[in-house]
């Protein structure tokens, strides 16, 4: 009985059907009303979690249509895990395949930066890595390092300027300058501590990151990276990597 | 940060995802994840509400209403008994504010938590707005109510604002923890506090959050209120 009356109270709050109207009561005034703030509750309150992941994309098509969309969302994809935290993840992938969002192809893209950005938020805490300690190995061992990367640290790419976008879609941006969308890019979301950084790196500087993220070595890393760009500056890339805090430990070739 | 923050202050967790009222039985993987948060924080409190959210694998994000019966008792009885043995302690159980009654109910909602608490050997946190609202929603008397829940039960109390929506003749008071805590959920908490004594209080305010001074003031509000009664207590033992 409690188990088909949840599951009937399911039903009426993510849709528009009051179906669970016979089994309860109001004092006064229409019962509707009083189910309504439920199914208010749960949609409005999923609808903001969605809101506060993806202020960006929220910005682009504007409040209202935002709203439409989240709320279509919602109804579809109720979260499946009591942590808030994780719920949307999939946002991105029901943009693309939206009728009415195809004329924003970069869309979907710069949702999932925004995606990368709260799960980065939200990562375990550790230490980034002390590049210090990369001058304890020994020269001729250093090519079969690997770098573990930092557990907040995510890698978004695109075949459209989605750091572009992002950059001119931030609150205090007022006036949206030209982009030129015919350019590729990628950006490396970091938070070495407690603020999350976002930046724009090369296509060769990501193709090392991703080789670092698969377990390569450095060596192979880096090849990765001149295949893409035979002039790609190790040293530099490297350099930027211990500041931002992509890295947390070294794995030393096991002998 | 939390690590750093419970170094400093003992810390109270308030769960909202744990579903007490699912006809289905708790979340193993939640109860895991909070048992987890509770052995490295060591809480002071903890507690959770008397409502279900989850159903075949889905999380509705709110605090749903149950009907007041046997077989809910049982559950609910159930799922507290095994969310005490997985965290190996005590919690405190809240009443939710409601909007509705189901017709299958039998019982006041105060039996029911009572009997929980008598049941389960769990606590009570009353919330002293969520019984106005649900008492001024569904047609009870709050005072009554309250009056009702024996003091050793009550180890914690919430007090918050709450949305008054009038529409004609249907008026529905809607518990939104964004505006001041109203003049009569003052009353009933410094009657609550006059029968049983100094209880941790909690000013739940998380839309519409005002600047901190105005927090704090509200939070003062209720220090202020438990130190008067203390001092009049201690006036008349002596």
């Amino acid at each position: 009985m409690l188990l088909e009356l949840q599951q009937t109270f399911r039903a009426t709050v993510l849709s528009e059907d009051d179906v669970i109207a016979r089994h309860v009561r109001a004092t006064r005034g229409p019962i509707s009303r009083r189910i309504g703030v439920y199914r208010n509750n749960v949609q409005a309150s999923l609808i903001e979690v969605l809101a506060a992941a993806y202020p960006v994309a929220q910005r682009i098509v504007g409040k209202r249509f935002f709203h439409a969309l989240a709320r279509e969302f919602v109804v579809r994809h109720v979260p499946h895990v009591p942590q808030l935290s994780l719920y949307g993840a999939s946002f991105a992938d029901f943009v693309a395949s939206h009728d009415k969002t195809q004329a924003l192809p970069y869309l979907p893209d710069v949702a999932r930066l925004e995606w990368a950005r709260g799960e980065a938020y939200f990562a375990a805490d550790a230490p980034p890595l002390d590049p210090a300690t990369l001058s304890t190995i020994e020269p001729a061992c250093i090519g079969d390092v690997k770098l573990r990367v930092h557990p907040a640290t995510r890698l978004i790419s695109s075949s459209f300027p989605i750091h572009r976008i992002w950059t001119v879609n931030q609150p205090d941006v007022t006036e949206v300058p030209a982009v030129d969308m015919t350019v590729s890019e990628s950006v490396l979301i970091s938070r070495p501590r407690y603020h999350v950084g976002v930046r724009l790196i090369s296509l060769a500087d990501a193709a090392f990151l991703r080789a670092c993220m698969a377990g390569q070595t450095m060596a192979q890393s880096a090849d990765a990276a001149m295949e893409m760009e035979s002039t790609f500056d190790l040293q530099g890339a490297l350099q930027q990597h211990f500041l931002g805090g992509s890295f947390t430990a070294l794995e030393l070739p096991s002998a | 940060m939390l690590d750093e923050i419970r170094k400093r202050h003992p810390i109270s967790c308030h769960g909202v995802g744990l579903s007490l009222g699912s006809a289905q039985g708790v979340d193993a993987a939640h109860l895991e994840r909070l048992q987890r948060l509770f052995e490295r924080v060591r809480p002071g409190l903890v507690s959770e509400h008397l409502s279900w959210s989850v159903i075949d694998g889905a999380y509705i994000n709110d605090l749903l209403p149950l009907p007041y019966t046997e077989e809910s008792f049982k559950v609910v009885a159930d799922n507290i008994s095994r969310a005490q043995d997985a965290f190996g302690r005590r919690i405190l159980i809240e009443n939710p504010s409601s909007y509705l009654e189901f017709t299958a109910t039998t019982m006041p909602e105060w039996e029911f938590l009572t009997r929980l608490a008598d049941r389960t050997g769990c606590g009570l946190l009353l919330d002293a707005n969520n019984v106005f609202v649900s008492a001024a929603n569904n047609g009870f008397d709050a005072r009554h109510y309250l009056s009702q829940i024996p003091a050793s039960m009550i180890g914690e109390i919430h007090l918050a604002g709450h949305s008054v929506e009038d529409e004609g003749e249907s008026r529905v008071l809607v518990d939104t923890h964004g505006a001041h805590v109203c003049d009569p959920v003052w009353t009933l908490y410094r009657e609550l506090v006059a029968r049983i004594g100094a209880a941790p209080t909690l000013i739940e305010w998380d839309m519409d959050i005002p600047a901190f001074a105005e927090l704090s003031r509200e939070a003062g509000r209720a220090q202020s209120i438990m130190d008067e009664l203390s001092v009049k207590e201690r006036a008349r033992v002596a």
